[in-house]
């Protein structure tokens, strides 16, 4: 049975110019595998990311025909039940750590919070896995990174915090809105690498956010290519080079490569058709 | 006799007492017309280089000359006709405040070059930017349309060197390539030379003749392009961020 449900989602903006439709009529389905959504600005990925959450604000609004996590009805349910939800089943990592951790709490004072308000435990319990928590992420020296403020940290360590914050309470899902885009590329292949252990060692979920086709095309196992609110494909990334849409194909193509041609890059011809 | 000549280049700032050696003894040269890169991770003081050409960072010890002629401190307006820089974020490099009209005038107006008026308008035309974005404020305009107005008024000045750093991380891919084949057209086009930073290796390569890959401040290694093509790199570093870059993702 899958994971998660979702069928014909919908983010809509009441604007004072009318209402504005972020995501228009998105369904998906997942299991405890690697799920990528790309897309460009605007495309829609982050807030198909953050509705599975409900964490639209208003003026913006969700609706779906259906949205089910684990059997629940994700629609129905209350704030309180959400709540409950929210970081202990589905977890979410935000881009840059620089702005998602608070910069005046200690890294250990952050990551023990919820071990002792939402799980009550001791000091030295919570204390105990916040640290082991940072050891599966490979940070060497979970201490001296428990002690430290956020600024003290290099973005990749930083990132590495924000995964392991999410992963205390083992959630079933997690929801990575371009969790490497800060990073430097030999980072960014190490906490992918970290990211992949944790979803096999754990049978998690995971739905990855990125800008970047080819990256999500190396990392998932199947690949959502939104374009103007909507899913334009859906494929295996083991199949991504026999992309058939138009847009997925100029994206792949419009990326320079090492020992290409250096002619002109193709660019991509927007066709007002496929937003329709 | 090359364009750019960097011998043996450090920057040293004094953060609270403390040394922090952003580049340390880099040498490079790029000859006029040639394209020439320099790569690395964030920290590894490839934007400082651009800095110190343009006197935004200190010198603490090494030469740079353009030209034969070694830079002088402050640059001056002759400085400014020969070497003009793009910065990385289009959102924070254009004035709030300033219309596309004056972001473009300005450079005119202080070197006292006359017909402004069609040459702003001869600029937008240059970087493909239509003409009825000539009054309106950057905020307005998406990053890409803002990264072409950066570029063109770098141009203003008709410099021969252009300092590009990371001219399109901010971008969406075919918003990246439409301004990577934007500065390709220009090159050919007026014969400019390029010094260009970029985290993405690909983006390098299909820019740049040669370059240097920097770890730490120091220069790690020199390839041409056609060295990293046939993934002909010595060091350990290099070769990992040759294998880190996501063009090589795919394929492995």
């Amino acid at each position: 049975m899958s994971l998660l449900e979702v069928e014909n989602l919908r983010v809509t903006f009441d604007t004072e110019a009318g209402a504005v439709e972020a995501v228009r009529g998105v369904s998906f389905s997942l299991g405890r595998e690697r799920l990528g959504i790309v897309g460009e600005s605007g495309s829609g990925k982050t807030m198909t990311g953050r509705s599975v959450l409900r964490l639209i604000r208003p003026p913006g609004r969700i609706a779906a025909d259906r949205m089910t996590f684990d059997g629940q009805d994700l629609l129905r349910a209350s704030e309180r039940q959400m709540r409950a939800l929210r970081g202990k089943r589905i977890a979410m990592v935000m881009q840059d750590p620089k702005y998602s951790l608070n910069p005046v709490m200690k890294v250990g004072a952050q990551l023990t919070e919820g071990l002792r308000r939402r799980d009550r435990l001791g000091a030295n319990e919570a204390r105990r896995r916040a640290i082991t928590a940072l050891e599966a992420v490979q940070i060497r020296d979970p201490e001296r990174v428990m002690h430290a403020y956020p600024h003290e940290l290099s973005g990749g360590m930083g990132q590495r915090v924000m995964i392991a914050m999410m992963l205390i309470p083992g959630p079933d899902l997690l929801i990575a809105d371009e969790p490497t885009s800060a990073l430097d590329v030999t980072v960014q292949a190490e906490v992918l690498s970290i990211l992949d252990a944790l979803v096999k060692d754990r049978g998690m979920g995971l739905i990855f956010i990125s800008h970047d086709l080819r990256l999500v095309g190396r990392f998932c196992d199947r690949i959502l290519v939104m374009y103007a609110g909507r899913v334009v494909e859906e494929l295996e990334a083991a199949n991504l080079m026999q992309a058939e849409h138009p847009y997925t194909r100029g994206l792949l193509n419009c990326l320079p490569r090492i020992g290409g041609t250096r002619g002109a890059l193709p660019s991509l011809d927007r066709n007002a058709d496929w937003a329709v | 006799m090359s364009l750019i000549e960097i011998q043996n280049l450090s920057v040293t700032f004094d953060a609270k007492g403390r040394a922090v050696h952003a580049v340390r003894d880099v040498s490079l040269s790029v000859p006029a017309r040639e394209s020439f890169g320099l790569v690395g991770e964030s920290g590894s003081g490839k934007s400082t280089i651009l800095r110190a050409i343009c006197g935004l960072a200190p010198i603490s010890a090494g030469s740079i000359r353009i030209a034969g002629e070694a830079v002088r401190d402050p640059r001056g307006k002759a400085f400014a006709r020969r070497v003009q820089m793009v910065f990385q974020d289009p959102y924070a490099s254009l004035h709030p405040r300033h219309t596309i009209d004056r972001t473009l005038s300005e450079p005119l107006a202080i070197h006292g070059i006359g017909k402004a008026d069609a040459r702003v308008v001869q600029a937008l035309d240059d970087v493909s930017l239509d003409r009825s974005f000539r009054f309106r404020y950057p905020h307005q305009l998406s990053g890409g349309q803002r990264q072409r107005v950066a570029i063109a008024r770098a141009l203003m000045l008709e410099p021969e060197i252009l300092l590009l750093d990371e001219p399109t991380s901010a971008l969406d891919a075919s918003v990246q390539a439409e301004t990577l084949n934007l500065l390709a057209r220009l090159r050919d086009e007026r014969g400019l030379t390029f010094l260009m930073v970029s985290h993405d290796l690909a983006v390098i390569d299909h820019m740049c003749d040669r370059l240097l890959v920097m770890q730490h401040g120091q220069a790690v290694e020199e390839l041409t392009r056609d060295d990293l093509a046939a993934a002909r790199m010595q060091t350990d570093y290099a070769r990992a961020l040759f294998d880190a870059s996501a063009d090589r993702m795919l394929e492995g």
